[in-house]
């Protein structure tokens, strides 16, 4: 695949890396950006080789914001008729782990795709933010209710409405960031957790996945009945019964994704 | 670029700032922050300076805020103080101690107030003997800034560091040094010279390592055993790939004397 804005390296013990790689413009998320992000994913959703993935930007920036240069000339019908929210909806339809690695900024629309990864390990001193209401607008692309939903109605008006960021230490107090290191690791940290769950059954994986995100969708009746749905139908997999017969013969499983 | 407030030059790998505004004691106004803010900022991503040697100009190192900036006539609204911490203060704390090579403070004379505090932020700090360090603050109904409150009582304990600042004595650089406020008192005449050696000597470390040292030993003070213990091995790996470090197990393998280049 040739893309201009992200780098896409081999992948790596089941874990695929994608770099944001426009640091002229501090890796602002533009339609490109996020039609390649989107592309790659939809191809590594379909090879049984990529476990999970990794996203990263560079030491002082993971993405600065949406690119305003492509956004002020758009019209509320422009807007209305622009494809951003489904090439967003091709990052949060990704079926396998999907793992931010945060170092510098991560604001507006970066702090949004931070928002669409199931995990996010940060380097401290990182700053996360929304700041779009300094510009007249508000978040676009799920600010809002994903970051209510994680951090509670406060934190988020307060971040929200005032535009100011907030560190990744304080992002790791109110559980927006599962991990925290040295900015200079985050990276590989963020490949090592890829890593740790690349070598796990993929269907299990990929249905307790399923099963965290739907908590948003549903009532827990409904899904406590989606969960062990799940887990009634992962039964039927070999990697089951893999996965406890290596536990019972105190040997180190082999999953195969079946 | 030329400088009002302040001098600054390089020698060898060394930063030289020089607080320069004698005739007040080198007290701090907005233009003299700006500068050293400047110069700071400059010199921290500059591989070329490898240490920073912080001192001031005349018989005072610092006297902190300069309160002719600060005249409160009875009539007007009290002046916002919390605007030029935020502003210029806290960031130039924050400044010192994130700086990832060492800062030496060669404290010339009188620091008071602020001015005391931004000398306790630097890593190594030397006083001439007739040096003084003051808190003075509760003078004048305030409370410490730049750090004081955070650092006193870990440089010479909670008794200590309230009778400081409730009572605002003039501390000497001997009693400074005797409670563990400061590393080193020298001979007035002897200050320049022997810190700007230290400074040298530095300066041709393992730079890289010692910014991990100073980032570990800062930290240590809002982690717990664990966290630390974590930190540690973080920086330890970090450290271990750095070119210093292999140059140095080569040197002495070989046992010659290691050439650092600070990276």
């Amino acid at each position: 695949m040739n893309c201009q804005d992200i780098l896409v390296s081999p992948v790596d013990a089941g874990v695929l890396t994608i770099t944001l790689n426009r640091p002229a413009r501090r890796n602002a998320l533009r339609n490109q950006t996020l039609r390649e992000i989107g592309e790659v994913l939809a191809d590594a959703a379909g090879n049984p080789e990529v476990r999970s993935v990794v996203i990263q930007g560079n030491p002082r920036c993971f993405a600065a914001g949406a690119d305003l240069e492509e956004m002020r000339h758009l019209d509320a019908v422009g807007l209305q008729q622009d494809e951003r929210p489904a090439l967003w909806r091709c990052i949060d339809e990704f079926g396998k782990p999907l793992i931010a690695a945060v170092n510098g900024y991560a604001l507006g629309a970066g702090l949004e795709l931070v928002l669409h990864c199931d995990l996010v390990v940060a380097g401290k001193g990182a700053l996360l933010g929304l700041p779009e209401i300094k510009l007249g607008i508000m978040p676009g692309a799920g600010g809002t209710q994903r970051l209510s939903r994680q951090i509670g109605q406060q934190t988020a008006m307060k971040m929200v409405l005032t535009g100011e960021p907030v560190t990744a230490e304080r992002a790791y107090e109110l559980g927006l960031v599962s991990q925290l290191c040295v900015p200079a690791l985050t990276d590989e940290y963020a490949f090592k957790l890829a890593r740790q769950i690349a070598v796990q059954a993929p269907l299990a994986v990929q249905a307790a996945k399923a099963a965290i995100k739907a908590c948003q969708e549903t009532s827990l009746s409904q899904g406590l009945r989606q969960e062990r749905q799940a887990f009634v139908w992962l039964a039927g997999t070999e990697d089951r019964n893999e996965g406890i017969n290596a536990f019972l013969e105190k040997r180190a499983p082999h999953y195969r994704g079946k | 670029m030329e400088y009002q407030h302040i001098e600054c030059y390089q020698e060898g790998a060394v930063g030289v700032l020089v607080l320069n505004r004698p005739a007040q004691l080198n007290s701090f106004n907005e233009l003299m922050h700006q500068e050293v803010a400047a110069v700071l900022k400059a010199w921290e991503n500059n591989p070329e300076v490898r240490a920073i040697l912080m001192t001031g100009n005349g018989r005072g190192f610092c006297a902190g805020q300069d309160l002719g900036d600060r005249a409160v006539n009875s009539g007007e609204i009290a002046p916002d103080l919390g605007q030029s911490i935020d502003r210029y203060y806290n960031p130039l704390i924050k400044r010192i101690t994130g700086m990832p090579k060492p800062v030496i403070c060669a404290v010339n004379g009188v620091a008071a107030g602020a001015g005391a505090n931004i000398a306790l932020a630097c890593d190594i700090v030397i006083a001439a003997r007739s040096a003084s360090f003051i808190q003075a603050f509760c003078r004048l109904g305030l409370v410490p800034d730049s750090g004081g409150t955070w650092l006193l009582p870990r440089l010479v304990g909670r008794a200590r560091a309230l009778a400081l600042t409730l009572r605002g004595d003039k501390v000497s650089a001997e009693q400074a040094r005797e409670m563990g406020m400061i590393w080193q008192v020298v001979e007035d005449d002897q200050l320049q010279s022997e810190a700007m050696q230290q400074a040298q000597q530095l300066s041709r470390q393992p730079t890289y390592g010692l910014g991990l040292i100073k980032q570990a030993i800062n930290s240590a003070a809002d982690n717990s055993l664990d966290e630390q213990l974590e930190l540690e091995r973080d920086l330890q790996r970090l450290a271990g790939r750095s070119e210093d470090y292999r140059e140095g197990v080569d040197a002495f393998l070989n046992k010659r004397t290691p050439e650092y280049k600070g990276r």
